[in-house]
């Protein structure tokens, strides 16, 4: 098994920390990983990713050569746009349909959304929407709508999500809970 | 053992504590601060009574780790590349005196993701003829504490580790050794080697030349360095730290067909790179840096074989080591997805929404649109962003904004003013400062003050609550220091005082006032 997952969205908005979730499901699977990321300058706003590696076999580089992401995972559709050498030719592209517009000259969404249809795999979806209706984080719905294409089970992200919120409440984990099934759901359509 | 998953950076601070560190010193800098920070929030480092300091600069962090040593104890001083240049005077005479127990962890930044340069502190190691680490992966980085305390201490050296920000900034699964109990407190063998009086200087540096084979034979010795075998002898490839990884990668599941060097200790193994370089027709370095080891090996005149790497180009000089490059450097055909797309726009980093400083530089914008050929000089944190409002002229290295502000003042720039942030005016702006006061330079420094040392995730800033005092004991006249609270409501009133200090021939400081929204968040969260 071998997954290279490209995580990425705008500094400060936690779509980073999914990697974590993802990270704890896969050593509990006994797989070995590797996950970086950029800290300092470029958190401020700017644009941010994460590269996450999941394999059965040794894994060498910290990031991933490009063209092997086996998934990208966007908080935003711009900036899964922006990684798109990364992508390999049957990989994934899933991502927040909701633009994050902090600079004046955001481009119009028709355009990226053209661009995204020319890319083979995609699911797009307005995750904002979703999370607001079970007072969620958006980030982990979109998680929920990666599980499909993870080659993690949902019950083992699960068990992530319990270990990794447990000592929050059971609220907290039942919140997380929801939003990653409303992904999941969403992907399946 | 247990098995962590820790980020490179944390791999290196459960190593200094499990290797029987008792005090860390440092200075945050990207990509290095996640050691320090590991070690402050360790439970296991606070029940064995470790000792983990933020210090006022890169300086003052090592000349502690130097007093640890001195008391035989072990100690770790992190810091980002250029760090190393503001501890450059205690960094070699750290050498000279032959200190033990003393690492010296440098967090290099090639392709400077949060950086202004790329240097390679390999360069340093070798200039302070000291024996440097450069682990290729987390489980190394963490081993690597440990067998760098037992070199050093061993050899009587400092040592100088070495990572790159990938390293520093990854996490994998790493496995723990035993807990090593702390030295007890010893008075040093050699009373003599601390001080560095020319007498005993001049004996101590021909210590450090004739230790050298020593180093050496360690470095070929000990394991870390690795000679693979390979059939195919039209090519030799000699890696170092985690440029290996690079290599690999692009031999998934099989074997590198042509004999590899891979180094993570220096000075380099001279058998093994004699042995490569008589059993193959050509040479190719791969480094995540600088050409340190091709510069060494290739030599002035470039006779003999063929050595490649980045002196020649063959892998681009500049940016970060990866696998596509090293696929290209090798004829290997690398994949790629499709291209970015035109549309897709740059999106900088930013200052937060509500970010004080953009209430400073609005102001101070607006005082200098009334002073052409004004010029504000900028110094090193979040603020530097304010090069995207218009709002800084310059940014150098840490403390600058105040000396090149005096420097361009005496020479007529009017109004010349700095920029400086608490964190980096109590890092290397205070002497700056003084300069200042004893030449009556006419500058106006505008101190901003957030409680914090914000861009590297908010680490306590040495002159917080100390601001005012600090420039009092300099000698700024008290009526000169102002206080501003930067708020949109306060526009008017914070423009009206920037410009009664720039009209005033002398000293001033302008001290804007609130917390980092960032640091306030938290805060509130607790």
């Amino acid at each position: 098994m071998k997954k290279d997952i490209v995580l990425c969205g705008v500094g400060g908005d936690g779509i980073v920390s999914v990697a974590k979730i993802i990270s704890d499901a896969a050593l509990n699977m006994g797989l070995n990983l590797k996950q970086s990321e950029i800290h300092g300058m470029s958190q401020r706003g700017g644009s941010v990713f994460s590269h996450l590696r999941l394999s059965s076999d040794e894994i060498f580089a910290d990031v991933i050569p490009e063209g092997h992401a086996d998934i990208i995972l966007s908080s935003e559709p711009m900036e899964a746009l922006r990684y798109l050498p990364w992508l390999a030719k049957d990989g994934w592209i899933i991502t927040n349909s909701d633009p994050f517009v902090n600079i004046n000259n955001y481009p119009d969404m028709a355009k990226i959304n053209a661009e995204l249809a020319k890319v083979k795999n995609v699911v797009s979806f307005n995750a904002n929407e979703i999370a607001k209706t079970i007072k969620a984080r958006s980030n982990m719905v979109l998680l929920g709508a990666t599980v499909p294409y993870l080659g993690i089970e949902l019950g083992k992200v699960e068990e992530a999500i319990n270990h990794i919120f447990g000592n929050k409440g059971a609220e907290v984990v039942d919140v997380n809970m929801k939003a990653l099934h409303a992904g999941y759901e969403q992907a399946k359509k | 053992m247990e098995k962590l998953l820790l980020l490179g950076d944390e791999a290196i601070a459960q190593g200094f504590i499990d290797a029987g560190g008792s005090a860390i010193n440092s200075y945050p800098g990207t990509p290095s601060t996640q050691i320090t920070e590991y070690v402050m929030k360790s439970k296991q480092a606070k029940e064995l009574g470790v000792r983990a300091n933020w210090c006022a600069n890169e300086k003052t962090a090592l000349e502690a780790s130097i007093g640890v040593a001195y008391a035989g104890k072990r100690a770790m001083t992190c810091m980002k590349h250029v760090g190393l240049n503001v501890c450059g005077d205690p960094f070699m005479n750290a050498a000279i005196i032959g200190t033990k127990g003393v690492l010296v962890v440098v967090a290099d930044d090639p392709s400077m993701f949060s950086s202004q340069d790329e240097q390679d502190s390999r360069f340093y190691g070798h200039w302070a003829m000291i024996p440097m680490l450069e682990p290729s992966n987390q489980q190394e980085a963490y081993d690597m504490v440990h067998f760098g305390f037992e070199l050093s201490e061993k050899l009587g050296t400092p040592v100088l580790y070495r990572i790159p920000t990938r390293l520093a900034h990854s996490r994998a699964g790493v496995v723990r050794k035993p807990v090593r109990k702390q030295n007890e407190l010893t008075e040093p063998a050699d009373a003599k080697s601390f001080v560095l009086l020319p007498a005993n200087a001049k004996r101590l540096y021909r210590d450090l030349i004739d230790k050298q084979p020593a180093f050496t034979k360690a470095s070929e010795e000990s394991g870390y360095n690795k000679y693979f075998e390979g059939e195919n002898k039209k090519l030799g490839i000699i890696t170092t730290g985690i440029a290996y990884n690079y290599l690999m990668e692009n031999f998934q599941g099989g074997k590198c067909p042509y004999p590899v060097v891979k180094i993570t200790q220096y000075p380099l193994p001279y058998n093994m790179i004699n042995k490569l370089y008589d059993e193959v027709d050509e040479i190719l370095v791969l480094e995540d840096g600088q050409p340190f080891v091709e510069e060494h090996i290739k030599g002035f005149l470039g006779k003999g074989k063929k050595v490649m790497g980045r002196l020649d180009e063959t892998i681009r000089r500049d940016g970060e080591l990866n696998a596509e490059k090293v696929a290209k450097a090798l004829g290997m055909k690398a994949e790629s997805g499709a291209a970015v797309p035109e549309v897709v726009t740059n999106r900088p980093p930013a200052l937060c929404q509500g970010c004080p400083h953009v209430d400073s530089y609005n102001a101070l914008n607006a005082v200098m649109a009334n002073h052409k050929g004004g010029k504000v000089f900028g110094d090193i944190g979040c603020y530097t962003l304010g090069f995207n409002m218009h709002a800084i002229n310059t940014t150098v290295c840490m403390g600058a904004s105040i000396t090149m502000a005096k420097g361009a003042s005496e020479v007529g720039i009017f109004p010349s003013v700095a920029v400086i942030g608490d964190g980096t005016f109590g890092h290397s702006g205070m002497t700056g400062l003084l300069d200042c006061v004893n030449e009556k330079a006419n500058v106006v420094v505008v101190i901003l003050d957030n409680d914090i040392t914000a861009m590297t995730g908010g680490q306590p800033s040495s002159a917080n609550n100390k601001i005012r005092q600090i420039c009092e004991g300099l000698g700024v006249a008290p009526e000169h220091i102002r206080d501003i609270i930067p708020l949109p409501k306060n526009h008017e009133e914070n423009v009206k005082i920037i410009e009664e200090e720039v009209n005033y021939n002398g000293v001033s400081v302008i001290i804007p006032h609130r917390t980092c929204l960032v640091e306030l968040k938290k805060h509130l969260k607790k």
